[in-house]
């Protein structure tokens, strides 16, 4: 049960309150990019390549230009007259705006047909004609290192080779010499594949520049709009758009998921032709395009051991990775952690030594990867530990939950320092997964495998025990672009108690309008639906870094309450002005302060926000607003413990989750409804990449499922019907105390899910199947083993 | 996803849409459902310059038993076979398939019709058909013409169906008794096309003996299939675990898969044999009750 502190009606932390945003939701009424129309608004589609390499030899414009209401084809020709061609990644590495003379990757943005109908614009895209000359490309990132591989970025100055950077962490000579030592040792192959966020909304902008005032607005699927609104200017303000011309706004966006956190060459060419031609111009990208051009997620290629003892001790872990970054590295990591987070990947378990190396390599893929629903890589990591910790397990002959009671780390050894550098803020892992085993009756469940078994049925039980790091991050080591990764909020309350907050963080979905107003009247005790929350404009809303990652909740939910906490110090004051007391002889209880020893004196936070209009101290500033910019002094740390149980089809492959147990633990909750519902959600977009999704090339860079026909993103029908929980371990440094949810159960769900289906395959000699598991390839295993 | 220019008429009769196919020829496409034409033309795969709507044209959408046969209008909704009282007491194997085809959504919207006049292998209806020994009635100005479900297939997205025609109903021979009849697919996801799908009818006698055997096989060969072998394997045979296996295997051998994402060619033919015994035992599992 989830203790509150505040009454029903002031709806403070703890209460399920119905999220304020769903009426407009609801109701069709929600404000999405592509609902805008201003006048003389112009459209824009994009000529993309069907090559995944290519010279380009001539784009021929003159059919496009005679189709009505086309009335401009703009090129990387054009584009390089104002130097505007080629575009900074968040990784300090460099992506075409539009190409000048090669194309790197199918479905990579060729040019740009303006025209004003979306109809004419379309039209006009199929008659521009390209003329290329096909390259053989590198597809496969194993052969991008080879010596007699082309090297693909002949834009960099002495480049020779297609290696991006090199990554490790950890001691390297103390592991090998464990590994050395070691009773046991176990090795695994693995491939994260590359996926797609698929937000349902696709991503788009609506460029409007206003020649007269020189001043540029700038509509868009962004969840950084700040972010965005400082590389514009960076980028253009050598053509006068410098940062106070520039107002960015997010409006309401339809699932971000790290895929609106990078700059796609489409808004740029917007705003290019915007401000050349002096009116707006809409982009939207449709289905195909944003499953094809736009950034990509994971695409990591493991080798991961682990080392232990034979009675079932964890020794010590090493992952070498293979980075398939695409034409360029255009991850959306904070700018120190080439690999994000993966240094996580030493899990939940308590052994000293760990080492772990990247390379990233180029090849003719679309650019990427972003964090999708994932701090930074820590699904890769959270699936290589979690794969590992089981195949450790199968080695010795223990039982997987057994042999993660025995290593995880205790309750009272947090603060704990892991071998790869993070400071772990708290945790109870064994609670967690006591939890998890009792609502699900492991026990029950290991005895029927075990009768089913004898009659040749095949069941599985997965479990997946992990540790998240979320809320990047502290500015000692955080920084995107040089920017540090704070956030911010700002809380005004106007004379009659009603207040607006605003925040340098972005909503897609995840409820924001609702949590931040709940936390405010936590510590205000202004009830939760008289506060309203803004986000998504530069021009009103302070600045921060945005919303990815699980950060909003440990940094701008943070800054939330401290600036509350700020205004509850000076409604003391007034109270203790009013009441003609002193401010130590008040008592605070949510909602009011009121005389130790005399409770009939008191003073309502409404009556005395009116006096901080009408009737504030002499000497005190009036007025009642705070504003907070929080620089978290650690990351947070959520957990959790999931369990899968699996059947299979003998003859068909097919995979049945029975059943799915998740018992998040993200510390204090601020609304168990949504919280239960972005675990709801997370957990359909682990069983995705686990059963489901990967975007999958041919030799020649062809994309193979570049539409949802075959691009499967599972439905209400795949989903088993979760079953969830919580334990709750406070961040000891977090204001409030949460850690974020949202993107555990995308980071958990996999391995628990692979870890059934390859434990229901155990006793045939099964120890690793690479995900997505679909019934084709459980088919070709039982083939193999002669069951099917 | 924005189609190509074209034109559009939605006639208010047969003769009206006779007229407008006589007047465009190749140029003009029917559309009835559009839950296949439209996305073909959203993504420019397909990009006709005059569309015929006759979804105004009444006396097309109908489920009847009359003259020995059930009579399906062409326009007749997937939802209106779901919802069916006649269909779902008595000929369940259009409810076992019209609940795979694509989402609620679509089948609000897709007609039986149209499933079958697109001439897609991968499409359910036509197995459906082949199992009941369908006869389809195909229209012009010059009148009908009904043509059997065997010889109404020709390739990729090709039927008997003229450029001058349209497909008005389909006739399936009212079963016998002891009769029974199933479909499955095996999809990756809700809504997907066929790995493999296998319809089955069989008629069977006092003594358990095949009579009849009808077994259609979706999305493994180029077109719409009928698993002849096994149906010939079938007839005149105790049904037997054996007889069934055997009949299995043949399908299994005589089906034509290619290898894509869904599966490779290996995976697909054991697919077909194992839907092919799974949905013998269904059917006469409803024959015998």
């Amino acid at each position: 049960m989830i203790q509150c502190k505040t009454s029903k009606e002031i709806g403070g932390m703890g209460h399920s309150i119905k999220r304020k945003e769903d009426a407009r939701f609801i109701q069709g009424k929600g404000h999405y990019v592509d609902d805008i129309q201003l006048p003389g608004m112009l459209h824009m589609d994009i000529v993309r390549s069907p090559y995944a390499y290519a010279k380009i030899k001539s784009i021929n414009a003159e059919a496009a230009l005679k189709i009505p209401g086309v009335i401009a084809v703009v090129t990387g020709k054009d584009l390089e007259k104002y130097n505007l061609h080629w575009m900074p990644t968040l990784m300090s590495d460099t992506q075409m705006v539009l190409p000048t003379d090669t194309v790197m990757y199918q479905a990579q943005e060729v040019a740009a047909v303006i025209a004003t109908d979306r109809y004419a614009a379309r039209d006009g895209k199929e008659a521009v004609m390209v003329e290329y000359e096909p390259m053989k490309p590198v597809i496969d990132p194993h052969k991008s290192l080879d010596p007699n591989a082309p090297v693909l970025r002949t834009d960099k100055p002495g480049k020779t080779d297609n290696h991006i950077w090199h990554w490790e962490v950890g001691d390297k000579e103390a592991t090998e010499k464990v590994f050395a030592g070691a009773d046991v040792v176990v090795k695994e192959q693995m491939h994260i594949p590359r996926i797609h966020v698929a937000s349902i909304e696709t991503c788009g902008c609506v460029a409007d520049y206003d020649k007269v005032n020189n001043h540029l607005t700038m509509y868009m699927t962004t969840q950084a709009p700040h972010a965005i609104r400082t590389v514009i200017a960076l980028v253009a303000g050598h053509v006068g758009l410098t940062e106070e011309k520039v107002r960015v706004i997010s409006p309401d966006i339809g699932g971000g998921f790290g895929g609106k956190v990078p700059v796609y060459p489409g808004y740029v060419i917007a705003i290019a032709v915007s401000f050349l031609v002096g009116k707006p111009v809409k982009w939207v990208e449709d289905r195909s395009e944003n499953l094809q051009a736009d950034s990509f997620a994971r695409d990591y290629h493991i080798t991961a051991e682990m080392a232990g003892t034979k009675d079932g001790k964890i020794l010590a872990t090493r992952f070498k990775v293979l980075a398939d970054h695409g034409y360029t590295d255009a991850s959306a990591n904070p700018s120190k952690f080439p690999t994000g987070l993966f240094s996580i990947g030493t899990g939940s378990y308590d052994y000293g030594t760990a080492f772990m190396e990247a390379d990233a390599v180029y090849t003719n893929k679309p650019p990427g990867g972003v964090a999708y629903r994932c701090s930074f890589r820590v699904t890769e990591a959270v699936h290589a530990i979690e794969r590992m910790t089981d195949r450790f397990a199968f080695e010795v002959g223990k039982d997987p939950a057994q042999l993660r009671m025995e290593n995880f780390i205790k309750k009272d050894q947090f603060p704990w320092k892991s071998p790869t550098g993070w400071e772990y803020d708290s945790g109870d892992y064994h609670a967690g997964l006591q939890k998890a085993m009792d609502a699900i009756d492991y026990d029950g469940l290991r005895k029927e495998q075990a009768e089913k078994r004898k009659r040749g049925e095949l069941m599985g039980i997965g479990i997946s025990t992990f540790t998240e790091i979320v809320g990047a991050g502290p500015s000692k080591d955080f920084d995107i672009l040089g920017i540090k990764m704070f956030d911010s909020a700002e809380i005004r309350v106007h004379p009659t108690g009603k207040a607006i907050a605003r925040f340098g963080t972005k909503s897609q979905g995840q409820g924001h309008e609702t949590t931040y107003a709940q936390i405010i009247a936590e510590e205000l005790g202004i009830p939760a639906e008289h506060i309203q929350i803004e986000e998504g404009d530069t021009d009103t809303a302070p600045y921060g870094l945005g919303t990815y990652a699980s950060r909003s909740t440990p940094t701008a939910g943070a800054a939330a309450a401290v600036a509350a906490r700020k205004l509850r110090d000076k409604a003391r004051k007034i109270a203790a002005y009013l009441l003609e007391v002193s401010e130590e002889d008040l008592e605070w209880e949510p909602g009011k302060f009121s005389v130790k020893g005399a409770p009939e004196k008191s003073k309502t936070i409404q009556e005395i926000v009116f006096a901080a209009y009408t009737n504030h101290p002499q000497g005190m500033e009036a007025g009642f607003e705070a504003t907070h910019y929080y620089d978290p002094p650690n990351l947070t740390f959520p957990s959790g413990a999931y369990i899968c149980v699996v059947d299979l089809d003998k003859e068909t492959g097919e995979i049945k989750v029975r059943r799915f147990v998740a018992i998040d633990d993200c510390g204090h909750i601020i609304n168990p409804m949504i919280v239960q519902g972005q675990v709801h959600g997370g957990l359909t977009q682990g069983l995705a990449p686990a059963m489901y999704e990967s975007l999958i090339y041919d030799e020649d860079g062809n994309i193979l499922n570049g539409t949802f026909m075959d691009y499967l993103v599972p439905t209400a029908v795949e989903s088993p019907s979760w079953e969830t929980g919580h334990t709750v371990t406070p961040s000891p440094h977090h204001p409030i105390g949460a850690k974020g949810v949202g993107e555990s159960p995308t980071v958990g769900a996999p391995p628990a899910i692979v870890n059934a289906i390859v434990d229901a395959l155990s006793h045939l000699g099964v120890t690793h199947i690479d995900i997505p598991v679909t019934p084709f390839k459980v088919w070709k295993i039982l083939k193999e083993k002669g069951v099917a | 996803m924005i189609p190509a220019p074209f034109d559009y008429a939605a006639p208010m009769t047969l003769a009206e849409a006779f007229a407008l196919l006589e007047e465009h020829g190749d140029e003009a496409k029917i559309l009835a459902g559009g839950h296949s034409l439209i996305p073909m033309m959203k993504l420019r795969f397909a990009s006709p310059e005059f569309l015929i709507d006759i979804n105004n044209i009444p006396g097309l959408s109908y489920i009847k038993e009359s003259d020995g046969y059930l009579r399906i209008g062409a326009m007749t909704r997937e939802a209106d076979l779901d919802h069916s009282g006649l269909i779902r007491s008595r000929y369940p194997i259009f409810t076992d398939a019209s609940k795979l085809i694509a989402d609620p959504q679509v089948r609000n919207m897709g007609t039986i019709g149209g499933n079958l006049a697109h001439g897609d292998a991968a499409n359910d209806h036509p197995a459906v058909m082949l199992a009941m020994r369908a006869e389809v009635v195909i229209s012009s100005s010059e009148g009908q013409r009904v043509v059997p479900i065997d010889e109404f297939f020709f390739g990729f997205y090709m039927t008997a169906v003229q450029p001058n025609e349209i497909l008005t109903e389909i006739r399936i021979p009212v079963p016998p008794a002891h009769t029974g009849n199933a479909y499955h697919k095996l999809e990756r996801k809700v809504g997907d096309y066929a790995t493999a799908g296998v319809a089955v009818q069989l008629t069977v006698d006092g003594k358990g003996f095949c009579t009849h055997a009808g077994i259609g096989l979706t999305n493994v060969n180029p077109t719409p299939m009928r698993a002849t072998r096994s149906e010939e394997a079938l007839v005149g045979e105790k049904m037997t675990e054996e007889a069934i296996a055997r009949a299995a295997q043949m399908a299994a051998e005589d089906c034509n898969p290619s290898d894509d994402l869904r599966g490779d060619e290996e995976y697909k033919r054991a697919m077909v044999g194992v839907l092919t015994k799974r949905m013998i035992h269904k059917a006469l599992e409803r024959a015998r009750s």
